[in-house]
């Protein structure tokens, strides 16, 4: 079985939902290959075969710096071709699905996003995705030749025992189409620990009553290295940026902690989160919906029980 | 300008998910059915869209007679006319075959999606349509103005967007803010029982992807509930107990 895997990067570095990509190829067993596009930091490629990849290929194009989402399907489908992978498997990501989905078309791939699981190929290939927002699995079979599997933050482990990768330079013959859309600019949070590779995620609802009192939450948030979130009512009304909403119509998350601060636990919001490692809910209604999802909880009143909550986890350190 | 937006006819976000017939059937028992939350977007801003520039707006559903009260509704949110392309949705990659059949005939300026639907969670028609028209997909598309031929759109990315221009025509899979849900008012119920509904029959019945069972997560055991005094407690238990910071 041969696997090629998308290493995704943003500004030189492999994104580490890529990385956990490469080891999940890594436990399917088989040749395992990165494909990496644009400008990417010579140390980078040093974790790609670290993390299991036994061989890198580099698209140098300087244009794949931004996300061209045409030019990255058209590179995806020709390095899969090169290597004569039947398996492609992605991490994903804000472009992964929709580059992957064109991937499927260009080569004829079936393809299952979402994947929670290692596919089971005992009988067939079947893997096991997450459905209704979190809220079911499908286990679902896959009959092409040529697969595309988009895996969910957090399936596996990051292996890191690997050896070192052999870089070879790979070239993509682009059409003029692939760069018809101009990236004009970006808006990105500077500093912040990203929510959707957040291994910890601080987020904070309308219980905490306006933007000011979103001190403790990022103070929480840096104590924990956290990321912080935000419910769907609280970027409406803007007291927190979109980019930070979760749940249903927002971000899904699956850290290994979701620290959630009077947030109520409507339905919709549990589905953006219900597939964290551990959820704890701080809220002072004990009747609220949230402890009934959540692993622990403390009923109380937030501008108390967080600042205390932020002095203990400087204590552990 | 012609705006298809297709949507999805899905279980209300509230319902309670369940499986019948030894987990391998969904359970429609007592499931309120919705417009896929995300094509509601689409919807809205096709209409403002239509609004702004004229035009019109046609919805597209790939599913059976029961999806056709949330094809009304559609209508009577601001569609104009309607096309059901007679199949049960098996996989995305049928669907996107029949709907970039009846996309291409209908040769549309305009193809809004929503950025993923709520039942199989994909988020890969938009792009399936997109690459077998051979035109562009963006996905997810916070913002979509149009100005003559070009259409200048906000995407989210990792904590943040990016900002693009793009030609006409493209299919974008859109999610808030890109307008805000629109509710039938009563001129608008009562039109839509009038307006066309076109049913046509599906083109393309390969399936690649099937789903063979369905599980439920496991139950979640009781919630420790920790002293509000003591939060450091609750430190402790994460750090040794749960084993996560
Ligand atoms: C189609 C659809 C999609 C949706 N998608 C999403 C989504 O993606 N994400 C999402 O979040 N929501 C979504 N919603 C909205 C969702 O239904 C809820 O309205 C929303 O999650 C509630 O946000 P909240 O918990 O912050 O606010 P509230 O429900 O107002 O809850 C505030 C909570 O704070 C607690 N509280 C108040 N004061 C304190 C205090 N001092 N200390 C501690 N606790 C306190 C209260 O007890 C209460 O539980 C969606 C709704 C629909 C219909
Ligand atoms: N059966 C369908 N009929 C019409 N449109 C659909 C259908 N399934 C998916 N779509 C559209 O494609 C988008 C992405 O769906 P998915 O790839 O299933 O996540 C949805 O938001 C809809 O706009």
């Amino acid at each position: 079985m041969s696997i090629l895997v998308f290493a995704e990067s943003a500004d030189g570095s492999i994104k580490k939902s890529s990385l956990e990509a490469i080891s999940y190829a890594l436990e399917m067993g088989g040749d395992v290959t990165a494909l990496a596009l644009g400008t990417i930091d010579a140390s980078e490629m040093e974790a790609l075969g670290k993390n299991g990849a036994q061989k890198v290929l580099h698209v140098e194009d300087e244009r794949l710096n931004q996300g061209h989402i045409a030019a990255y399907a058209t590179a995806i489908a020709q390095a899969m071709d090169h290597t004569g992978a039947n398996i492609l498997v992605l991490a994903k990501s804000s472009l992964s699905d929709i580059v992957a989905a064109k991937v499927a078309i260009k080569n004829g791939a079936g393809i299952a996003t979402n994947v929670s699981e290692l596919p089971d190929t005992s009988n067939g290939f079947t893997v096991k995705r997450s459905i209704y927002t979190g809220k079911a699995f499908a286990n679902v079979s896959l009959t092409t030749d040529k697969k595309i599997l988009g895996i969910k933050k957090n399936v596996v482990a990051l292996k890191e025992d690997g050896g070192q990768a052999t870089v070879e330079k790979f070239d993509v013959t682009f059409d003029d189409a692939d760069f018809g859309a101009q990236i004009t600019g970006s808006e990105v949070a500077e500093g912040d620990v990203l929510l959707t590779e957040a291994e910890i995620v601080v987020s904070g609802g309308r219980g905490l009553k306006g933007p000011e009192n979103w001190g403790m939450i990022e103070e929480l948030a840096k104590e924990l290295g956290a990321a912080t979130g935000c419910s769907k009512p609280v970027s409406d009304i803007g007291w927190r940026p979109h980019h930070e909403h979760v749940g249903q119509t927002g971000v899904k998350v699956s850290p290994n902690l979701y620290i959630a601060v009077g947030i109520s636990g409507a339905i919709q919001h549990l589905a953006g989160v219900n597939s964290s490692k551990v959820l704890v809910a701080i809220n002072k209604d004990p009747e609220a919906p949230f402890f009934k999802a959540a692993d622990y909880g403390i009923v109380g009143d937030a501008f108390e029980v967080v600042p205390k909550l932020i002095e203990a986890v400087k204590k552990l350190k | 300008m012609k705006i298809l937006v297709c949507i999805t006819h899905v279980p209300d976000t509230t319902s309670k998910i369940a499986f019948t017939d030894d987990n391998t059937k969904f359970d429609k028992n007592g499931v309120q059915f919705i417009i896929g939350p995300y094509d509601d977007y689409a919807l809205a801003r096709a209409v403002e869209l239509k609004e702004a520039h004229g035009g019109s707006v046609t919805v597209l559903n790939v599913g059976t007679a029961e999806t056709e009260p949330t094809i009304r509704k559609a209508l009577a949110i601001g569609a104009d006319d309607a096309i059901r392309v007679d199949a049960e949705p098996l996989d995305s990659y049928s669907v996107a075959r029949n709907i970039a059949h009846y996309a291409k005939e209908g040769a549309y300026d305009l193809i809004l999606m929503g950025r993923e639907s709520i039942d199989f969670n994909s988020g890969l028609v938009h792009g399936m349509v997109g690459e077998l028209l051979n035109l562009p997909s963006f996905s997810p598309v916070m913002q979509l103005d149009i100005e003559g031929d070009t259409a200048k759109m906000s995407r989210e990315i990792e904590g943040g967007k990016e900002f693009l221009e793009v030609k006409l025509p493209f299919v974008a899979g859109c999610q808030e803010p890109i307008a805000e849900w629109k509710i039938p008012n009563m001129r608008g119920i009562m039109t839509a029982r009038t307006k066309p509904l076109n049913v046509v029959p599906a083109t393309e019945e390969t399936v690649q992807v099937s789903a063979e069972k369905f599980e439920l997560p496991p139950e979640k055991g009781e919630v420790k509930l920790v002293d509000p005094e003591n939060p450091a407690e609750l430190v402790n238990l994460l750090n040794n107990e749960a084993k996560v910071l």
